[in-house]
């Protein structure tokens, strides 16, 4: 990773447990990260559009919300142009494989299902951080971008 | 009407780079095209100004030793990943180690320390990079692309892919081709 550069993240999620789960997660890690977190997919379009955000380095997106569901920011979020390197990472508790091809098909670039064990989730967070950093600094083509954890 | 650009990146590259500098009021030279020479050292915010503009077109100042080794390594590692030689990439580590005049010891070191991560995971990286270059043009068989990349097996190479991408490379491709479809279907309408 970077010594010097913060890495900004943004969550999307409804469920206050897993919020607090993965803030606590990143708490561990020896990564300078801000963390943002929005409670629905309303909100998450809100944020992404105002003119005084700054974008995020990689997006975690829940699939289940109430509102607007994960799978419509998605397709919203791909559509708009200035959010192009935006890393967007599925996080949800689903396997099933229609959701996982159908959020690759719409642009995702990360499905990453929730573990429900703190320690895996501090693991697979560094490995994804990891795998974001050198798409980000080794010029790797983003179109082949796709990893399912 | 859709209209087709061709690249050449070097030539963009070595404008720009010309461009800012010479709005800096820089005198300086280069070594080759990625080390270049400036003919007196630059106050801290002068090179902050110069990194931040640079940063905008994706172009990054190494000034760190280590760092220049690290990058020095990475591109190493992509040319032998490009050019499919079997022979070397079955001895990466000779010819790391030759090719840049430090022992493989000394520079998995340097690399690990800097990266956090290890030269073998990045050869790893890259290899399964060019693999999924070589699925998604579809020319290749996975067999042929396991060999090309010096691989023992097809199904040795299949477990590499998915131990390092979560996909079988057969899941990689028809994601990659359904998504060039819609992208294509999309354009039309």
């Amino acid at each position: 990773m970077s010594n010097e550069e913060t890495i900004r993240i943004l969550l999307a999620d409804d469920d206050k447990e897993d919020r607090a789960d993965f803030m606590e997660a990143f708490d561990g890690l020896k990564i300078k990260t801000t963390i943002e977190t929005v409670k629905d997919g309303i909100e998450l379009v809100n944020y992404l559009q105002s003119p005084t955000a700054v974008i995020p380095d990689l997006l975690f997106l829940d699939l289940n919300m109430p509102k607007k569901s994960g799978i419509e920011c998605l397709i919203e979020i791909k559509q708009m142009q200035f959010l192009n390197d935006l890393t967007v990472v599925i996080y949800s508790t689903s396997s099933s494989e229609k959701d996982i091809e159908d959020t690759f098909l719409n642009g995702a670039n990360i499905y990453l299902k929730k573990p429900s064990d703190l320690a895996v989730l501090r693991k697979t967070l560094l490995h994804v951080l990891t795998v974001n950093w050198q798409y980000h600094t080794s010029g790797l083509n983003r179109d082949n971008y796709l990893l399912q954890l | 009407m859709i209209y087709y650009l061709k690249y050449d990146t070097l030539t963009i590259c070595k404008q720009l780079v010309n461009k800012l500098f010479q709005e800096n009021g820089l005198s300086y030279s280069f070594i080759n095209l990625n080390e270049v020479d400036i003919n007196r050292n630059l106050s801290e915010e002068a090179l902050n100004t110069l990194r931040s503009q640079l940063n905008e077109f994706g172009v990054e100042i190494i000034s760190s030793q280590k760092s220049i080794l690290v990058q020095k390594i990475k591109e190493a590692i992509i040319d032998l990943v490009n050019q499919e030689d079997k022979l070397i990439l079955s001895k990466t580590s000779q010819h790391l180690s030759k090719k840049l005049n430090q022992s493989y010891r000394f520079l998995s070191g340097v690399f690990s320390e800097v990266t956090y991560s290890t030269i073998e995971n990045y050869i790893i990286l890259q290899k399964i990079e060019k693999a999924k270059e070589l699925i998604s043009n579809g020319e290749f068989t996975f067999a042929e692309v396991s060999w090309k990349l010096n691989y023992s097996s097809a199904a040795h190479f299949s477990m590499q892919f998915k131990n390092t991408t979560g996909l079988t490379p057969t899941q990689f491709k028809k994601i990659i081709i359904r998504r060039r479809v819609n992208a294509i279907e999309n354009a039309a309408q």
